[in-house]
């Protein structure tokens, strides 16, 4: 539709050089044998640093998970696995992988062969059965970066015993490459991901701005970059040409929905298959969602990495990542994006393929409601699997939350 | 004919009233553990009483306001029995990590608990990590600290030797009891099996090692009849069916071993005792059988199983799962296909509420045994 102008201006243009980007990136990725370079499997949270240090092509199960998702391929693949043995419970990142592996399904005709995995836990214990089963299926090594819980810390004990498996990490790159790690080129990929994140946070600010220019929708797209690139030029070049348009949509005025009367903030993975859907249904009432606890995990340990010195920082940076805190401190992170965005409610995502981010949400809702007495609006779904997603049900339950918001009046709103 | 101690069904079957009685007599904490890698033997050295906790069976209420219905049972149920006041004998909790749902568990445990003493013993999960068992060894002294500060006591290098002879006895009379099972079966009927193993993991220690050899002693004198039946292998996470035996035995089967979290892998692996004590104590908790939530190579859980059962002449498995435990459930389709390699049969039941799946579980285990 080009019918209307505004709606027009509204459009990102940077979409289409990242969608460039990443076709690219995958081709790369897909010839990656023909051209002498070998692909490493690794989880979103995963340190992937050292592999662009090493020339190691990096490809992400969960990003390709998104993918099935957003192209609504995640019902057959899931039923797939299924049919393998895997409970219909399972994580359905997990399971769209494992169903689309032996037949190279999905959206881009499955991922490159892996000629290694690296498995980090600081996002979960399904991450570590996952890798396990695709280290058997492809006969590939398998090294994981085990990084306690930072329950309500994180102890010297577990900073010292990361930090000697960022040592066995490298050792382990440096064998299955057969070459030596380039410490040099190792601390320019680090200032890179630095900058790449300190980037990314910085358009995620933007929409601190009333009208937000972008919302938690556009920034699960535009997120691509810091997951599978991070640690590359390329991704802080296209950060930097982001938030300059970003700055100039603010110049112009120019919001992410149409009318922004009402500010919400977004928990969890996104529902890949109702994306689009979601961010309509929410936008008819006036309500855009600025800010999420997802996008922005990918910069919540940049308070302990070091520019200068990023490898003894990792041990750190990896350790205390949003997802693998307390729900307390969770909740703490929350509530800084409450009145950073100034937002006047919580949407969370209760979903099922993911417990480590899910359970607790009540808990957070909680502690939202008595420290900010903000309302939340729980949505139960899964990031991929449609058959946990009851469209009229959803419906009803955001007419009915946006209705409450309403009759409580914008919050920021002339403050 | 086998008697049983009828102090090991008493306990099993109230485990809170013994620990209530504990106390009163030794004035004493109450420690609450809701996994076979929460380190007992510190607990026990600095004059506690680990106390393993299942549900008790009186429902999830309450549950709901903090976890999601997609979470497993125990889970649920454990949060329920916290947060109704049915663990109010308890001074306090200490978790390990091990899955996701135990991770969450423990933070909100922690958060509607803020007068009680609360621990997280974060084992590695790759316990074949090579730097596992230098922070294996910390994390434990940091655990005993803890404790220490908390309780205002102090868990010296002797008490922890002595602490540690004390639960070797205890492992050993225990897999004295498996070899039995696998040797003789029927000797020791399913329900007094269940009933000696909740108790092992509730009693005060020093008892239950006094106890258990005079079980050994008498099981030493008892001959038990030629066994014809089905041999089973029993594997999964925890045993909170206690119909499985009844059901199994009046197929005409019996379980001559497994691969259980209230099971085998709670007595499983002897500590060293000529080591250094903590050292040691790690050593055993990395390389005891491991839990599928940790990570000890691709194979291992495989192997360890295959062998099990081979050794035990199993003629099959049977799989009880939670519903939405993960680590089993993603371990299931390899190991059965391992299992179906080496020959061997399996049933895999997943339970929503094992207390209440009597119904469940005998159609779909009669109908196993009978095909094997």
């Amino acid at each position: 539709m080009t019918g209307d102008p505004a709606r027009e201006r509204r459009k990102i243009r940077c979409v289409s050089r990242m969608k460039e980007i990443m076709t690219r990136y995958y081709i790369e990725a897909k010839t990656a044998a023909d051209n002498g370079r070998k692909v490493a499997w690794i989880t979103s949270g995963g340190p992937v640093e050292p592999l662009i240090a090493m020339d190691v092509i990096p490809v992400y199960p969960e990003n390709h998970g998104a993918m099935i998702g957003a192209a609504k391929m995640g019902r057959d693949l899931c039923e797939k696995a299924e049919a393998m043995g895997y409970s219909s419970d399972l994580c359905a990142y997990a399971r769209a992988d494992i169903g689309a592996a032996p037949i190279d399904g999905g959206p881009i005709g499955g991922l490159p062969r892996p000629d290694m995995l690296v498995c980090c836990n600081n996002i979960c214990g399904t991450v570590l059965k996952w890798y396990e089963i695709q280290a058997r299926a492809f006969d590939v090594p398998l090294f994981v970066l085990d990084t306690p819980v930072c329950h309500t810390g994180c102890s010297d004990a577990a900073r010292r015993y990361v930090a000697g498996q960022i040592r066995e990490y490298i050792g382990f790159l440096e064998a299955v490459c057969g070459r030596p790690m380039d410490y040099e080129r190792m601390a320019a990929v680090g200032r890179l991901s630095i900058e790449g994140q300190r980037l990314w946070q910085a358009v995620l600010d933007t929409a601190i701005h009333r009208p937000a220019p972008l919302s938690a929708f556009d920034a699960f797209f535009h997120l691509a970059l810091i997951v599978t690139l991070r640690g590359t030029q390329t991704a802080v070049d296209y950060y930097r040409e982001l938030l300059a348009e970003m700055r100039q949509r603010i110049a112009e005025g120019i919001g992410a929905v149409a009318e922004e009367r009402y500010r919400l903030l977004w928990d969890n993975l996104p529902i890949w298959y109702r994306t689009r859907w979601l961010s309509e249904r929410f936008a008819a009432h006036g309500a855009c969602l600025v800010a999420d606890t997802y996008t922005s995990a990918w910069c919540s340990s940049l308070p302990y990495l070091d520019e200068n010195d990023f490898i003894a920082s990792m041990a750190e940076g990896y350790t205390r990542i949003y997802l693998n805190l307390g729900i307390d401190q969770m909740a703490e992170a929350v509530i800084g994006m409450i009145d950073k965005y100034a937002v006047d409610g919580l949407v969370m995502h209760s979903n099922r393929s993911c417990k480590p981010y899910s359970l607790g949400q009540h808990d957070i809702q909680r502690i939202v409601a008595e420290r900010r007495g903000l309302p939340t609006l729980m949505i139960e779904a899964d990031m991929v699997d449609p058959r946990a997603f009851s469209e009229s049900q959803v419906e009803t339950r955001i007419d009915a939350f946006m209705e409450m918001i309403k009759a409580r009046g914008p919050r920021g709103e002339g403050a | 004919m086998f008697q049983l101690d009828p102090l090991f069904s008493r306990i099993a079957a109230d485990p809170l009233a013994y620990a209530r009685q504990w106390k009163a007599d030794t004035g004493c904490p109450v420690i609450g553990t809701l996994c076979s890698y929460a380190p007992e033997e510190i607990i026990a050295a600095a004059g506690g009483l680990p106390l393993r906790l299942l549900t008790t069976g009186a429902g999830d209420q309450g549950a709901d306001a903090h976890l999601q219905a997609y979470s497993c049972s125990l889970v649920r149920g454990a949060l329920s029995d916290w947060l109704q006041g049915r663990l109010a004998a308890l001074d306090g909790t200490v978790f390990a990590h091990t899955c996701d749902s135990m991770q969450r568990l423990s933070d909100i445990w922690r958060l509607a608990s803020r007068d009680r003493f609360h621990a997280d013993v974060l084992w590695p999960a790759t316990v074949t990590a090579p730097g596992a068992e230098a922070y294996g060894v910390e994390l434990l002294k940091d655990f005993a600290a803890a404790y220490g500060r908390y309780f205002n006591t102090d868990v010296d290098d002797s008490a922890l030797t002595s602490t540690v002879r004390l639960y070797n006895r205890i492992r050993g009379r225990l897999r004295q009891l498996y070899a039995l099972r696998r040797e003789r079966p029927g000797l020791v009927p399913g329900r007094d099996w269940l009933a000696v193993m909740r108790a092992a993991m509730v009693m005060d220690r020093q008892a239950l090692a006094e106890a258990l050899d005079a079980m050994a002693a008498a099981l030493a004198e008892q001959s038990a009849p030629a066994f014809e039946g089905k041999r089973l292998v029993l594997a999964g996470g925890v045993c909170e069916a206690p119909a499985i035996y009844e059901i199994i035995e009046g197929a005409g089967g019996e379980v001559v071993w497994d691969d259980l979290c209230t099971g085998w892998r709670y007595a499983a692996g002897q500590i060293e005792e000529t080591e250094e004590v903590w050292t040691a104590l790690a050593r055993r908790y990395l390389r005891r059988s491991v839990c599928p939530a940790k990570h000890a190579g691709l194979t291992s859980r495989a192997d360890e199983l295959i062998a099990a059962a081979r050794q035990a002449q199993a003629d099959g498995v049977i799989f009880l799962y939670l519903k939405f435990c993960d680590p089993h459930l993603f371990d299931y389709p390899y190991l059965k296909q391992r299992l179906g390699d080496a020959g061997l049969p399996c049933l895999m039941v997943e339970l929503e509420e094992p207390r209440a799946a009597a119904g469940q579980l005998r159609t779909r285990c009669e109908a196993f045994i009978e095909m094997l």
